[in-house]
């Protein structure tokens, strides 16, 4: 076994409410599981879109917000032993010379496992690309969309576009290594915690930083070497920034991306499943929650957390072919209540 | 009443609306590819539409939280707003959007082999 591989029962692909779930129905059939998630923390869309929202559709439970919802499923399936891969995407799948998929991250990890379940949502979380024709040519060599080490931007002409708390961060930490920075923004009012803007005026009072207020509507360069960035202000006129680097903060969007390549049926990038066992047209690959698809599937959390425990049974029968699962209440079952470390 | 929606394809469609309806949800169920990632959260700045001239005015005026998720958008301006914050009324028959481009669902993918 190599240093970055693992093997489990089940990998979740999704950390997502209804992927947390999976844990606690796949744990009362006593499957360990591994979940994978680009995410840097558990919750999913109720993390990343609304974890101050109130969430009033889940039952016995009037109202609670995205992150209360999360941080209660993840006490619920505390007793399971989860493992947890976040920041990573699931880049690829095969299968291995004994018969089970081998699913690796993009950032080369490996699990092996019999069962995959894909509870990915929408999709993997990934940066929004701002519409300025020729963008992706400068990606990577001048335009980014995170800041991975900061002596990359030394000396840099550095425009950060966007206008939430990132964005405020970002031009904080940068502007002592950069040799010039400009904060573009729609607007001069931020998405950020009053300190933040504060420090951000105060570096543009003593002249360290630039702030324009418009929108980045060209790139100027070649070969993939970045020059300027045209901005478009709000009165339509433009001005040319000299730039080096261009860094658009402006959030998260969600795509399929590497699952659309999983070798899955797909019906309008949602995953056809069956309705007995919520299985894809690969056997021991299954979809639940937002990403599966069948005749009168609502995008409700209430419906993954059904298609999770009707997933768990027939994932049981493709770990333990020669185990019969027998059907208990954690209400009366004394082994249900050992494995939930309440008895 | 009607809703009349421009999509960045170019074609435009005139949508049967009901009243208490918010605009993205009467454009979701008729099909149209609109993302609305957050389903009506004002949450994620993917039902970015700019609204007709003359509705500008007409319109109730976006919330200090519209305002702010749009700063998730682009080419915003003053006709900018998310479609899921527009509610339809007898005062809205006939109101006039454009679909943002980078509000439009993701077209489909297709099906690729690979493994296994």
């Amino acid at each position: 076994m190599q240093a970055n591989e693992a093997f489990t029962d089940v990998i979740v692909v999704g950390a997502g409410p209804v992927g947390l779930f999976a844990v606690f129905q796949l744990g009362l059939a006593k499957l360990k599981t591994h979940l994978v998630d680009i995410l840097d923390r558990p919750g999913g869309q109720c993390a990343e879109l609304y974890p101050e929202k109130p969430i009033y559709d889940i039952p016995s439970v009037p109202v609670c917000t995205g992150q209360e919802l999360t941080d209660r499923l993840l006490e619920q399936i505390t007793p399971f032993e989860p493992v947890f891969h976040f920041g990573e995407m699931a880049a690829s799948l095969d299968k291995t010379a004994d018969g089970k998929w081998r699913l690796t991250t993009d950032t080369g990890k490996i699990l092996i496992a019999p069962v995959i379940v894909i509870a990915a949502g929408g999709g993997s979380f990934v940066p929004k690309r701002p519409p300025i024709p020729g963008i992706e040519a400068y990606e990577g060599s001048g335009v980014f969309y995170a800041v991975r080490k900061i002596d990359q931007f030394r000396g840099k002409r550095i425009v950060i576009a966007g206008g939430g708390d990132s964005v405020l961060d970002w031009t904080i930490n940068l502007a002592p290594v950069a040799q010039s920075l400009t904060l573009v923004h729609r607007r001069a009012e931020f998405r950020a915690a009053p300190d933040t803007v504060g420090k951000m005026r105060a570096l543009e009072a003593k002249g360290l930083i630039k702030f324009e207020i418009g929108q980045p509507s060209t790139l100027r360069g070649s070969d993939g070497k970045l020059e300027a960035v045209v901005v478009k202000r709000p009165d339509g006129t433009t001005i040319d920034l000299d730039a080096d680097a261009l860094l658009p903060f402006f959030g998260l969007t969600m795509k399929l991306g590497p699952i659309a390549n999983f070798g899955l049926n797909l019906n309008e990038n949602l995953i056809p499943v069956d309705t007995e066992k919520f299985e894809t047209s690969t056997p021991s690959i299954f979809a639940i929650g937002d990403i599966n698809t069948y005749p009168g599937k609502l995008k409700l959390i209430l419906s993954g957390f059904h298609e999770a425990a009707l997933m768990a049974q027939a994932a049981h029968r493709y770990v333990h072919p020669d185990k019969t699962l027998r059907f208990q209440y954690t209400t009366s079952s004394s082994e249900l209540q050992r494995l939930l470390k309440v008895a | 009443m009607f809703l009349t929606v421009h999509m960045p394809d170019g074609s435009t469609h005139r949508l049967e609306a009901l009243e208490g309806w918010r605009v993205m949800e009467v454009i979701r169920d008729w099909g149209l590819g609109i993302k609305a990632e957050c389903g009506g959260a004002c949450a994620c700045a993917t039902c970015h539409v700019w609204v007709g001239e003359d509705w500008v005015g007409k319109l109730v005026p976006p919330s200090s939280e519209e305002l702010e998720m749009l700063d998730g958008a682009f080419n915003v301006d003053e006709r900018s707003r998310l479609c899921c914050q527009i509610i339809m009324s007898k005062e809205l028959d006939g109101l006039e959007v454009e679909l943002a481009p980078e509000s439009l669902a993701d077209t489909p993918a297709a099906r690729l082999v690979v493994g296994g």
